[in-house]
């Protein structure tokens, strides 16, 4: 069967079971919408959050970037990895104490102000909604690639298995659905590797065939260190950049991840606290294996590639390579005429430019795998997608329905009418995902990894602080907030978009004028401390919560009697 | 519980984060950028050993630091009576 055929049936059975989990799974409550009525086993729990979390850039991107990368790529898996273990030991437990149903509501809660709350959502809304753009597009690109449909289809066929699983499941039909995708991907992403790891170092632990040596008895690594030095890239084992802005960067992205509202609130579905803190070991083991696999698959595909096309006739290159051209990911330039392609570090002469997404989605030709393993990463691809989609559309509808409607508008509202309510946010949240995965904003991309950013200069420090710090107070809480986001923004309009000096081509020449060498994607960890210390010195000068605040957060400190949640 | 041993319990726990914390950032932030040249002197198989505690060594630790976390916490609800 050829990869049409066989990328048509394992998406079609995966979309099948994903249609069927969610008719098994309706939601009936707004517990049960929200939080999948708090009775998640924790084990489920921590697949879900992994699915949830390893989006489109993960399965697709991250292997390419750390391909290109090398070394630099690290920030990437520690920062997304490293950030659980503040999940765990800092915020889940206190948050699954609490037992409310959103961040916002914590927020809301614990600062006693709905000035706070208000400050919440709409940090919440801005980082969801940049993260979820990128999402549909990633449904579009999968569906174009793999099954030539037109991209603008494929996010409609994206958005409809969406729409239904989480429109009628919520919580619970996402978690159960998310589950499912979490097998179908990692399936997806491990499969090429063994079978790559095991043909060029006859390992097949991927973990392990990164430091093995190949059949000429020479280490990987080595072998392509000698390759870049040879074309002129810096050494794949070492990096380019500051190590400051490494530094700055990892933290970014940790405390971004462990700031995310999506997955903060899977904490929320378990049914006591020290499920909260299993589901949280689980969920790093469950997303570990693809993330300890990911620089394996890099380094193979690599290497492969510079042997396959470095210094080689164009006519006799293999049928993948003409294919990937065709999808203008791969563009071959013979510059001096000699018909052998030239791929070196020096742009003015180098002749291939290939796109970094190929690592991931070609890498199965690359090494000639069977045609039912070069269908399953699309399916895989699209698994990553879906599951992330489908966590930030719940965030935003609970943010409206809940947040916003129930906590705000209407107190009175029924619990029916908040369902309704929760529904309809749903399916306008999906709409608007979808406009904006047919028709990107230049700027998605480049926004969704400054999301971290965001979520690291507001969130995590207002979280943190009303467990840790009883003293904390709203003054405090909102001032740090506003004051870390604002800041984060302008760094972002400066030196990512270049507003303030004529836009984005002002952007390289800004560079030099970061501060203290930090690039906008690190400055997230500058925006965090700045409000740590803005809501420190502003409480020390302004009243002291409330006894009855005092008392909650004496109370989610004890994990015992956490119960079912609470409006 | 009285606010006495609820200070204990707090005490003990926020001991644990520090020392689970220090090895955080000691196998990531120390070992995987700040010190990873001195490091890279030394290899293990083919892998020299700065570069491997960031792309492999700190992602292990991390699932252990979270699961011993798991132990030592109910263990120490136990103790204090706090667990379910």
């Amino acid at each position: 069967m050829d990869i049409q055929t066989w990328t048509w049936i394992l998406v079609g059975i995966t979309f099948a079971l994903y249609i069927g989990i969610a008719i098994w799974s309706r939601a009936s409550s707004t517990g049960e919408f929200y939080v999948a009525g708090k009775g998640v086993h924790p084990i489920a729990n921590g697949l879900a959050t992994a699915a949830d979390w390893m989006s489109a850039a993960s399965f697709i991107s991250m292997a390419g970037i750390i391909s290109f990368g090398g070394y630099e790529g690290s920030v990437y898996l520690m920062g997304w990895t490293g950030g659980y273990v503040l999940l765990a030991l800092l915020l889940a437990p206190y948050l699954r104490k609490f037992g409310k149903f959103t961040v916002p509501d914590f927020i809301g809660d614990r600062y006693y102000s709905n000035k706070a709350r208000i400050v919440a959502v709409l940090c919440a809304l801005l980082v969801s909604f940049t993260y979820v753009a990128g999402q549909m597009q990633g449904v579009g690109i999968v569906f174009a690639r793999f099954l030539e449909v037109d991209r603008t289809t494929g996010v409609i066929i994206g958005m409809f298995i969406v729409l239904f699983y989480a429109v009628l499941g919520g919580m619970k039909g996402i978690t159960y659905t998310q589950v499912a995708q979490y097998c179908v991907l990692i399936f997806a992403f491990m499969v090429p590797a063994i079978f790559i790891s095991f043909q060029m170092t006859g390992n097949p632990v991927p973990q392990i065939g990164f430091g093995s040596s190949g059949a000429d008895g020479v280490y990987l690594l080595d072998k392509l260190d000698g390759l870049h030095r040879e074309l002129g890239f810096h050494e794949y084992t070492t990096g380019s950049k500051s190590k400051i802005d490494v530094f700055f960067i990892t933290a970014a992205l940790m405390v971004g991840t462990a700031g995310l509202p999506h997955v903060i609130v899977r904490f929320f579905t378990v049914k006591k606290v020290s499920d909260a803190r299993k589901s949280a070991g689980w969920a790093l083991l469950f997303i570990a294996i693809l993330y300890t696999t990911a620089p394996a698959i890099a380094l193979f595909a690599r290497t492969n590639m510079i042997e396959t096309v470095s210094n080689q006739p164009y006519a006799e290159m293999p049928q993948w390579l003409k294919k990937w051209e065709k999808t203008g990911l791969i563009t071959f330039t013979d510059k001096n005429n000699d018909g052998i392609i030239q791929y070196v570090a020096n742009k003015e002469t180098n002749e291939l430019e290939v796109d970094r997404d190929i690592m991931v989605l070609a890498n199965p030709e690359i090494a000639g795998l069977p045609n039912w393993v070069i269908a399953l990463v699309a399916a895989g691809g699209l698994a990553a997608a879906l599951s992330t989609a489908a966590g930030l559309l719940l965030v935003i509808s609970s943010s409206v329905s809940h947040d916003i409607i129930k906590k705000i508008i209407n107190p009175e509202i029924s619990e029916k009418g908040e369902l309704v309510a929760a529904r309809l946010s749903a399916v306008a949240a999906v709409c608007v995902a979808g406009y904006f995965g047919i028709n990107p904003p230049g700027f998605v991309a480049a926004v969704v990894a400054l999301a971290f950013g965001l979520a690291a200069a507001s969130f995590f420090p207002a979280i943190v602080l009303g467990i840790f710090y009883k003293r904390m107070n709203k003054e405090g809480a909102i001032a740090g907030m506003v004051v870390g986001i604002l800041l984060m923004l302008f760094y972002m309009l400066k030196f990512k978009f270049g507003v303030f000096d004529g836009g984005k081509t002002a952007v390289e020449a800004l560079k030099k004028d970061w501060w203290f060498g930090i690039s906008p994607e690190g400055f997230g960890t500058v925006a965090m401390v700045v409000n740590f210390m803005v809501s420190i010195t502003i409480s020390k000068f302004t009243p002291p919560p409330p006894l009855k605040v005092q008392e909650i957060v004496d109370n989610i400190r004890i994990p015992s009697g956490a119960g079912d949640a609470t409006h | 519980m009285n606010s006495e041993q609820q200070k204990k319990y707090w005490k003990e726990n926020l001991k644990y984060l520090a020392i689970l914390l220090s090895i955080w950032f000691l196998v990531s932030y120390v070992f995987g950028i700040l010190l990873v040249e001195q490091l890279n002197t030394i290899t293990l198989g083919g892998f020299k050993l700065g570069f491997w505690f960031a792309q492999q060594g700190s992602i292990y630790v991390f699932v252990i630091l979270i699961f011993v976390y798991i132990k030592l916490m109910n263990s120490l609800d136990k103790k204090y009576n706090v667990n379910e």
